[in-house]
């Protein structure tokens, strides 16, 4: 479950707010993102090869995108949001979620 | 195992020297396992290893002639036959052949996984089976699996063992992966089985990973029963998708819960892991064990830490073939190293 929110934390990489995350290169752009209770994130594949959205242990479950294919979810807790894609794990990504 | 320059074969070992490895390897696990085999008979079994060798790098070099050559002959070539003493026990490795991918890395892989089992069909023997170590499909669509299943039925060998890849449980927790390859297996795909008193344990990596491959208590329990009762010189060969070793762990290449299944299998005097997921050719020895990374059916991925990611690699025009390949895994009894040779496709 995903841990209280600590928007106070200094991550380590700046995160960056906004709604929306572009898969491209085999890469979540941006990887982290910040955003408010009740948003709608949208990730959208722009790479040629297909990708998922997933957290192993999250409410993150994308269907398989294919070139183009957009993925929302709407996130009503506050948290800490970790993702990868399942087809290719190295590629990963974190929704901070402030209250 | 590649000539190309720019192929993903640059800095490994080529065909000769993987040869002149393995023999090296047979010849030191020969002098520490059994000290009490007289010199003679050491240095003819190690002839008739130099001999198979030499009769394996000349299949590579001109895999065209000799292919036609069998396939003509369904008896054999009976020279080669004459000079290649007869291995008690022989497999052959293939992996990653990512069907239904399309990419500039290859946009055929169904004709590059057709020709790969055409190769393994044109040895000049029969394997006892043939392991598919995982990424079968590229997506885990009913489509692709079927594709996979009938392609691989016209393998000429006894036996079809797989294991998956992350790629056949994409969305599906490995449910399509399971009703099509899983007859037969424990747990959530696993399982074990012997062939002319070698131990082989297929293991699941795929299905439960996040960064790293996973193994799971339950898996980790299985293979403590299934090795419990045997003794400690049966020679143990583990399949899985992901390294079992950190190769790269940046990139996810290698295993979370691996040390716990190695730390089973320590007492044993022959380990040998072969694993695919990395698309090149990498060997390593830890302790008791030896690792052995598989080519892939499909596309090149870059070496460790040489591109940003390991996404699929476009070769200049004529160094895809380079870059595949088909893997040949010989055990003679009473040497306990596996001899592991790999050919690049045809």
């Amino acid at each position: 479950m995903p841990a209280g929110a600590r928007a106070s934390d200094p991550a380590a990489q700046a995160p960056v707010s906004g709604t929306t995350v572009d898969i491209r290169n085999f890469a979540f752009s941006p990887a982290n993102l910040t955003v408010r209770v009740g948003t709608t994130v949208a990730w959208t594949n722009r790479d040629a090869d297909a990708h998922t959205v997933v957290s192993t242990n999250g409410p993150l479950h994308s269907p398989t995108l294919n070139t183009g294919d957009t993925y929302k979810y709407t996130f009503a807790k506050a948290g800490s949001y970790s993702y990868l894609c399942s087809i290719h794990p190295f590629m990963v990504g974190t929704v901070v979620v402030t209250a | 195992m590649t000539g190309g320059q720019e192929g993903p074969g640059q800095d490994r070992p080529d065909q000769d020297s993987a040869a002149r490895d393995s023999a090296a390897r047979d010849q030191a696990a020969r002098g520490h396992e059994q000290p009490a085999a007289g010199r003679g008979f050491s240095r003819r079994q190690l002839a008739r290893h130099a001999t198979w060798f030499g009769a394996a790098v000349a299949l590579t070099v001109v895999g065209g002639e000799v292919t036609r050559h069998v396939v003509n002959d369904d008896h054999g070539d009976a020279a080669t036959a004459g000079v290649a003493a007869a291995p008690d026990l022989r497999f052959v490795q293939i992996s990653d052949s990512h069907l239904g991918f399309h990419g500039t890395a290859n946009p055929d892989v169904t004709t590059s996984f057709q020709r790969a089992i055409n190769q393994v069909n044109a040895l000049p023997y029969r394997p006892d089976f043939v392991l598919h170590t995982g990424d079968i499909s590229h997506l885990s669509t009913p489509a692709q699996f079927d594709q996979a299943k009938q392609m691989m039925s016209g393998l000429r060998t006894g036996m079809v063992y797989t294991v998956p890849g992350e790629h056949d449980s994409v969305d599906d927790g490995g449910r399509q992966y399971l009703a099509t390859f899983g007859a037969g297996t424990r747990g959530q795909g696993w399982y074990s089985f012997d062939v002319r008193g070698v131990h082989f344990i297929s293991l699941v990596n795929t299905f439960a990973l996040e960064a790293l491959g996973h193994l799971g208590t339950d898996q980790i329990d299985f293979v403590r029963k299934d090795v419990a009762g045997l003794s400690s010189d049966t020679p143990i060969v583990v399949f899985s998708h992901i390294p079992l070793f950190a190769m790269y762990p940046k990139w996810g290449w290698g295993t979370d819960d691996s040390a716990t299944v190695l730390a089973l299998l320590k007492r044993f005097s022959s380990v040998t892991c072969l694993n695919g997921h990395v698309h090149q050719l990498f060997t390593k020895r830890e302790g008791n064990v030896t690792f052995h990374s598989a080519t892939t059916t499909a596309y090149p991925l870059p070496h460790p830490g040489q591109a940003p990611a390991p996404t699929p690699q476009t070769l200049p025009p004529g160094k895809l073939a380079g870059a595949l390949g088909i893997r040949e895994v010989a055990y003679h009894p009473g040497n306990p190293a596996l001899t592991v040779t790999d050919t690049r496709l045809a």
